[in-house]
């Protein structure tokens, strides 16, 4: 039978549809409130959800609307709805519904209090194309609540959950590591192991970012308090050995030379970006800052693109510091220092952040790239340890 | 029984589904589930298919798409009527067209 020439089917794990010219916008970011219903401990972003004024300042649905249609005449193939808690948003379905029949595949990151019934119909009749990302915060009512400081939200998590499973809504979850439930890590890696659609170990966010708006320095000093000790940090992202070090090693075969004044080496508004709840846009999500952020009420996604997102990324660091340390330290592919958490950590873009520094250089020790006592910017033969890490696994033979 | 493209009638895209153009091919994004063999999967025309999907509007019949393909194109009208029936009994076998 002759094969028919005018289509082909593209499966789900083709990586990305522009091959030839990559589109302005492949990939759009949108917190659609920055309110939640849970109160985490260390949430770097959360504000209440009975909060009025942010309430108030939040974009109505028909701007979110005209700004999914300008990222899909840009080319944008992806928007990831997350917040806060999105599903707070009473307009979520709308807005949802809106983004699909646009042709968009949507990625939802949720803590699953909110799943009902009739959102799970939803997702069920029109899937988001992308697994949901569901964040769990304990496997015990006790553990959990201790975390989002919320009672009932472990039921109504779990109650969300189950409705996603029992419809077989795509899902996947992940965690935070925390003194609050840092004995769970096996009953939930085997809970997680059990998800029909996770593909990977379940992951954990453990350095915790410091509050992303610099909003609250009582909120920062509890922050720090549950951050672990990098060494200790270590011994949970190595518990399969073989997995972490693979991923170190791809990390670092992206970064071989140290960043020098350059301040953007990551991705960050280059066809991608970041809608904040008010309407602004930011190469990055993490990135609040207001000299980075572009006020949508002045101009479109194309123009923040087109003109002030490269300026951004031609930024050099001026910090003396910076310059001395991070401008020459061959760890960047282990390292999260980066203008967004330098700006949550010291509220300056260009200066180094002490905490991901230490957990970096852990790293390096644990992957014999340093030995005791270096630090890393100070390492002349830095290339030969990088690529011997890279190729062939013996950084210091 | 699967639905078969019939040269009397007029067909048009579902609801159901979105056309956005990405690098010259036509990216068919299925919105509900059901539609497609396989969830999320995503279907590309080429030229020659985008020719024929930007054809079927619901109100000309498959007949009439082949005979004003045949003036704009240079290929035999056996072979246009071959890839018009082909196109449309795939796309009907997965909801992505619908009879007027």
């Amino acid at each position: 039978m002759k094969k028919p020439s005018y289509y082909r089917i593209l499966k789900p794990e083709e990586k990305g549809l522009w091959k030839k010219r990559a589109p302005l916008l492949t990939y759009l970011d949108m917190e659609l409130t920055e309110r939640c219903n849970n109160d985490c401990i260390h949430c770097y972003i959360n504000l209440p959800a009975n909060d009025k004024n942010a309430k108030a300042k939040e974009l109505p649905p028909e701007k979110i609307k005209a700004i999914l249609e300008e990222a899909v005449s840009l080319g944008c193939l992806k928007v990831r709805f997350t917040g806060g808690e999105p599903l707070l948003r009473e307009d979520f379905e709308e807005l949802y519904i809106f983004a699909r029949k646009l042709g968009l595949k949507v990625i939802i990151f949720t803590n699953a209090t909110l799943i009902s019934p009739r959102l799970t119909e939803i997702f069920s009749r029109i899937p988001p194309h992308e697994k949901i990302e569901v964040t769990v915060y304990g496997m015990k009512k006790r553990s959990y609540e201790k975390t989002t400081r919320v009672p009932g939200s472990f039921e109504a998590a779990w109650r969300g959950i189950r409705l996603l499973q029992e419809k077989k809504v795509p899902f996947v979850a992940k965690g935070a590591l925390l003194p609050t439930n840092k004995d769970e890590i096996k009953e939930v890696e085997s809970w997680a192991s059990g998800i029909p659609w996770m593909d990977h170990s379940f992951p954990y966010s453990q350095f915790f970012n410091f509050r992303c708006r610099r909003d609250s320095d009582k909120k920062n000093r509890l922050i720090k308090s549950l951050r672990l000790p990098p060494e200790e940090g270590l011994k949970i992202l190595t518990r399969n050995e073989s997995e972490f070090i693979m991923e170190m090693k791809e990390f670092c075969s992206k970064f071989m030379s140290p960043a020098g004044r350059k301040l953007f080496s990551c991705g960050a508004g280059n066809g991608r970006g970041c809608v904040d709840a008010y309407g602004y846009f930011s190469p990055c999500i993490l990135l609040k800052s207001p000299e980075t952020n572009y006020c949508l009420d002045k101009g479109s996604l194309k123009d923040a693109l087109t003109v002030f997102f490269p300026k951004i990324r031609e930024m050099r660091a001026k910090n003396r510091d910076y310059l001395a340390r991070c401008a020459r330290c061959f760890l960047r592919g282990l390292c999260s220092q980066c203008p967004a958490r330098s700006w949550m950590e010291n509220g300056e873009l260009d200066t180094p952040a002490e905490y991901l520094c230490q957990i970096a250089h852990a790293k390096a020790r644990y992957l014999n790239l340093l030995m005791t006592g270096e630090k890393a910017w100070e390492v002349k033969g830095w290339k030969e340890r990088l690529h011997n890490f890279v190729y062939t696994g013996s950084p210091l033979s | 029984m699967e639905p078969k493209a019939d040269l009397s009638k007029a067909y048009i895209p579902s609801v159901d589904v979105v056309a956005r153009e990405i690098e010259g091919e036509l990216i068919i994004v299925p919105i509900v589930a059901g539609i497609g063999d396989i969830e999320d999967e995503l279907y590309a025309l080429n030229d020659p298919g985008k020719a024929i999907w930007e054809k079927l509007d619901g109100k000309n019949t498959l007949k009439d798409i082949i005979e004003e393909l045949s003036l704009e194109f240079e290929s035999p009208k056996s072979q246009i009527e071959e890839d018009v029936t082909g196109l449309v009994d795939e796309l009907l076998k997965r909801k992505m067209l619908v009879e007027v």
